[in-house]
């Protein structure tokens, strides 16, 4: 195995082993942003690995990497990176709050990391077995942290979150089984008959009838977490009652690796199907999402919650981008999934601090930031012009993008996704901008509150620059690595 | 003789599975519940254990020990004690009545029969006959996710969806790779684990451990 995939997976795995054992010492929580950068510099040489060579495999076939997984690899251990210099100051100030306690922040800690562990894991893996195994470590890694409060809701949340998403999961495992059904007859059995690069070569001959219906548990299976509705009734409470580092990997990641998942199934059913069932279904799914998500927008109160909402639609989104496929829809479908993933994690920063500052989550009681702090309310009014595609930043250009292809290939489709991102540009804008530029309210200033530590924006404004850089100009590299990927995808 | 015998065995512990599973939705009590889940782990570890002696698969004898292990041993132990220390022993309130329960539990079955048919056409194993009936314990299980209200029953049917799903594995592909089993399993223990950590708080916050509680989180 080559070295950099080796410390691509070990750095986060002895990261959960050495904070477990480290405990809330005083440096906890630099020592867990060490451990990220560290694997954030694993991430950044395996990438210039696979720029120089191309994909390769590992580990007797075990692992493998190519331009569809390593750009996501890269992008996971980034925003791990840049979320866990975020939680140094704001988990410290949670501890003072008295919202976390001491053996709360061990957990926290060591959590962060073998949740970063089983996303890397579900990336690299080319065992599909074992990609299930991780994706449902990856539940079980954040369920205590969503509970890190303990608070009724937040027990509440992430109940919800368990059973839901382990009862999807278990769906998917059934997919798997009829998948390795299929292949073990063409490729013989044993674990060569759940490795996708075999499954992707033999991908005409597997049995049509089985991989449909195989498809269709690991739709309703992964779907659960990336919260395609009307399966994403887990996420909005998990991200809300969480803490703000929790819901941002959740957001940014989480969500991100479960989709990419669905993809390497979609590649291989849609390789036994003749007709295009899979891509019909995940168009469907996308659809319905974007469109709920967008309605429901506009009766949250809750910033996080309505944060989650539109995490659901931009999944939507992708979903659907996916489901059209060819290149420029798969390569759209790619970008905008990195757009989300910076720009969404960027927000929930700004959100993070801003609801510490005002010590309520609930937006009607937030106003008049720009005052109060400056940076916090810029970062979130940036992050939000972005999230919502206006130019010049790159969620514009992927939106673009998708919206184009749907007129021109699935033009019944492009209504109905005009008319959601109208509703919910409306909801989202009408709601953070008064929380911005309003009047500071009496009730309002008085919780705003001196931090007893800096909050970290260097995060926040490093994804926003990165989105805007490539709404702007995104260099020829970045650009053919992207195509390159989304061929895989078809 | 056995060897004669073998798939109408493995036809009749199929059976003894998919009437555990009926058996569990109409279970009101909760020691009796545990007792029914390490039954039917039981006969998943004969099926298991039967299906690697007929078919010479000697992995899948590493698999049926797991199941032993764990879901016979380790789990329901775990659980009887869970509920010893949370003190737990009331009778398990059904959000439906269980005859109406018992019928939708019907409709389920002939709903997995029926989607398992094409596959179980293509299946070239001896034990095709069982899928339908995994499928239906796997879909039974989740109804009685659905219709408890308590966490120890919920907990239970997702744990016996576990098992209906490595009956599937059984059945359909004469289980799946030692390692995919030996990560689920893992899994599931974790999992366990962390419910009981979750348990404890869930009391500690609630004083009972009925999730009817936890609906608090809903759209305004």
């Amino acid at each position: 195995m080559p070295a950099e995939m080796l410390l691509l997976l070990a750095s986060p795995l002895a990261g959960g082993l050495a904070l477990a054992l480290m405990g809330h010492r005083r440096l906890a929580a630099e020592v867990n942003a060490a451990f990220s950068a560290f694997t954030f510099a694993a991430a950044a040489a395996l990438v210039t690995r696979v720029v120089a060579d191309g994909p390769f495999e590992a580990l007797q076939r075990q692992f493998f990497v190519d331009s569809l997984n390593v750009f996501l690899v890269a992008l996971t251990a980034f925003v791990a990176m840049t979320t866990a210099l975020f939680s140094t100051p704001y988990m410290r100030v949670e501890r003072e709050h008295g919202r976390v306690t001491d053996g709360g922040m061990r957990l926290y800690h060591s959590m962060y990391q073998m949740f970063t562990f089983t996303m890397l894991l579900v990336l690299t893996t080319n065992n599909l077995g074992i990609m299930w195994v991780a994706m449902e470590a990856a539940t079980l890694t954040t369920v205590l942290l969503v509970a890190l409060y303990r608070t009724h809701a937040s027990l509440e949340a992430a109940w919800k979150y368990f059973i839901l998403c382990g009862v999807g999961i278990a769906q998917a495992l059934f997919g798997t089984i009829l998948v390795y059904f299929a292949a073990e007859k063409i490729l013989g059995a044993g674990t060569g008959a759940l490795l996708w690069t075999e499954l992707d070569t033999v991908k005409g001959q597997l049995e049509p009838a089985v991989m449909s219906i195989a498809f269709v548990f690991l739709l309703v299976g992964y779907g659960t977490k990336v919260g395609l509705v009307p399966l994403h009734n887990w996420l909005p409470d998990a991200h809300a009652e969480g803490p703000t580092p929790v819901s941002a990997v959740l957001s940014g990641l989480l969500l991100n690796v479960a989709l990419y998942a669905l993809i390497r199934f979609k590649v291989i059913t849609d390789g036994a199907l003749e007709r295009p069932f899979a891509s019909g279904l995940m168009m469907g799914f996308g659809l319905l999402s974007v469109a709920v998500a967008a309605l429901f927008l506009s009766r949250q109160r809750d910033i996080k919650r309505m944060f989650a909402y539109s995490s659901i639609e931009h999944m939507g989104l992708i979903t659907f981008a996916f489901g059209l496929g060819g290149p420029v829809a798969s390569f759209a479908g790619l970008l905008h999934m990195t757009m989300h993933s910076l720009t969404k994690s960027a927000i929930f920063f700004a959100v993070g601090h801003a609801t510490q500052k005002a010590g309520t989550q609930i937006m009607a009681d937030i106003r008049g930031l720009i005052r109060l702090s400056p940076t916090v309310g810029w970062g979130l009014t940036l992050g939000t012009v972005a999230i919502l595609g206006l130019p010049p930043f790159g969620v514009f250009a992927s939106e673009f993008l998708i919206l184009t292809q749907a007129i021109a290939r699935a033009p019944w489709a492009a209504p109905i996704l005009l008319v959601s991102l109208g509703i919910s540009f409306a909801a989202i804008f009408g709601k953070v901008q008064p929380m911005v530029f309003g009047e500071p309210q009496l009730p309002g200033l008085r919780h705003v509150s001196r931090l007893p530590h800096r909050p970290a924006l260097l995060p926040v404004f490093a994804h926003l620059l990165l989105v805007l850089m490539f709404g702007l100009y995104m260099p020829p590299y970045l650009a053919g690595w992207y195509r390159q990927a989304a061929l895989l995808i078809g | 003789m056995l060897q004669h015998y073998g798939p109408q065995l493995i036809n009749l512990l199929a059976s003894v599975m998919l009437l555990l599973a009926f058996a569990m939705i109409s279970q009101r009590r909760i020691i009796s519940l545990i007792n029914l889940f390490a039954a039917q782990g039981f006969t998943l570890f004969l099926s298991t254990a039967l299906v690697a002696w007929l078919t010479g698969q000697n992995h899948l004898y590493g698999s049926a020990l797991l199941t032993l292990a764990l879901k016979v041993i380790a789990l329901p132990w775990i659980l009887h004690r869970l509920i010893r220390r949370l003190n737990v022993k009331w009778d398990v309130e059904t959000l439906i009545n269980i005859p109406t329960t018992m019928l939708i539990g019907i409709v389920l079955v002939i709903l997995a029969f029926n989607v398992a048919l094409p596959i179980s056409l293509l299946a070239g194993t001896l034990t095709k006959a069982t899928l339908g009936i995994a499928l239906a314990c796997v879909l039974l299980s989740f109804l009685m996710m659905i219709t408890r209200s308590k966490a120890v029953p919920q907990v239970i049917g997702f744990l016996s969806m576990e098992n209906g799903l490595f009956f599937a594995a059984t059945g359909a592909v004469y289980g799946m790779p030692m390692v995919i089993e030996f990560g689920i399993a893992l899994d599931v223990l974790v999992g366990m684990l962390i419910l009981g950590i979750f348990f404890f708080r869930i009391r500690e916050r609630f004083d009972s451990l009925d999730t009817r509680h936890l609906e608090k989180l809903k759209e305004h």
